[in-house]
């Protein structure tokens, strides 16, 4: 349903809206990880962990 | 019943039952909870996953959370194809039923504003790519004779790197200007990190388009069009997504917040 293109809707476009979009509950009642920075962290630990060889765009000049 | 419930959306009503097979993040199917005139699509999760400390741990595990994006994606495409849902953030979860009332209830409000601005509204995905690779490792720069040479092939690589890089900010720029007059509201995330999404070139531009689905053609057409305007200039369409990246603002009245 959600694919243009013929190809299978790719993970980061996914997480870009499903950890950083959406409504944020927050309170006691919940035990959401909702919480953006957290979220952020976790993500750039999975990150680095994906693939530590590719460099980051930013340091491509020597 | 035991186990935490995993809330994936909020919608109105909705006259259609969800397809028989579709199953949530842990397997277990998702059933609506009504409360006020609210429906939040719901499944049972156990708490040894989804628990605040083991939910915290998952996330850092690449294939659980493929696994349970995927799952929470699949509820909220299936709820599309019946209604607008408003779909939350990955990961809420609460202890009981009761505690899923307790928060309709509480943001009941914000809950029917966002679905009335939602309401027939889907979500587009451009992002903007900068080709630089090739040409780069296609002509590897001669051996420099001499520390003046290799002065000059550095500014000259520099020069070039710049010239790119400002042309595809001025086309990000100009596309992203034409398409968010185009839609009804428009949101920017944070460039691609090419260590996940695998995708050549440097991603430039990664916006978010909410546009009426009445209106989808329309702004479909403009970015196939803007695909071929420059050369090494990569553009991606996504969607339609459910209006994720849309759900979030509770106060729109004051306008944008910082």
């Amino acid at each position: 349903m959600t694919v243009v293109e013929g190809r299978e809707v790719a993970l980061v476009d996914l997480l870009d809206r499903l950890l950083a979009g959406g409504v944020v509950i927050t309170g006691d009642i919940t035990l959401r990880i909702a919480d953006v920075d957290l979220v952020r962290i976790d993500l750039n630990a999975l990150i680095s962990s994906v693939n530590a060889q590719v460099p980051s765009p930013f340091e491509e000049l020597p | 019943m035991t186990g935490l419930r995993y809330v994936y959306a909020v919608c109105r009503p909705f006259g259609t039952p969800l397809q028989s097979q579709l199953t949530g993040v842990a397997g277990d199917p998702p059933r609506g909870l009504t409360h006020h005139g609210l429906v939040a699509v719901v499944s049972h999760v156990p708490e040894r996953d989804f628990a605040e400390e083991p939910l915290r741990a998952h996330l850092e595990d690449l294939d659980w959370l493929t696994e349970t994006a995927r799952a929470h994606q699949g509820v909220i495409d299936a709820l599309t194809t019946v209604t607008t849902p408003l779909p939350l953030r990955l990961g809420t979860v609460f202890r009981d039923d009761s505690g899923v009332r307790t928060m309709l209830e509480a943001r009941e409000e914000d809950f029917r504003r966002t679905l009335d601005r939602l309401e027939g509204r889907v979500e587009w995905g451009v992002k903007v790519y900068a080709e630089s690779e090739p040409q780069e490792t296609a002509q590897p720069a001669p051996k420099a004779a001499s520390g003046r040479d290799y002065l000059r092939q550095r500014r000259a690589q520099t020069r070039s790197h710049e010239e790119m890089w400002q042309k595809a900010e001025t086309f990000s720029v100009t596309l992203h200007e034409k398409l968010s007059a185009f839609a009804e509201d428009s949101r920017l995330h944070p460039p691609q990190n090419p260590a996940l999404s695998k995708a050549s070139g440097r991603n430039i531009l990664n916006a978010a388009y909410l546009v009426p689905r009445a209106h989808s053609e329309e702004f479909v057409e403009m970015v196939d069009r803007a695909k071929g305007e420059s050369t090494g200039m990569r553009v991606v369409l996504t969607g339609p997504w459910a209006a994720y990246s849309f759900a979030g603002e509770e106060q729109l009245t004051g306008g944008e917040k910082q």
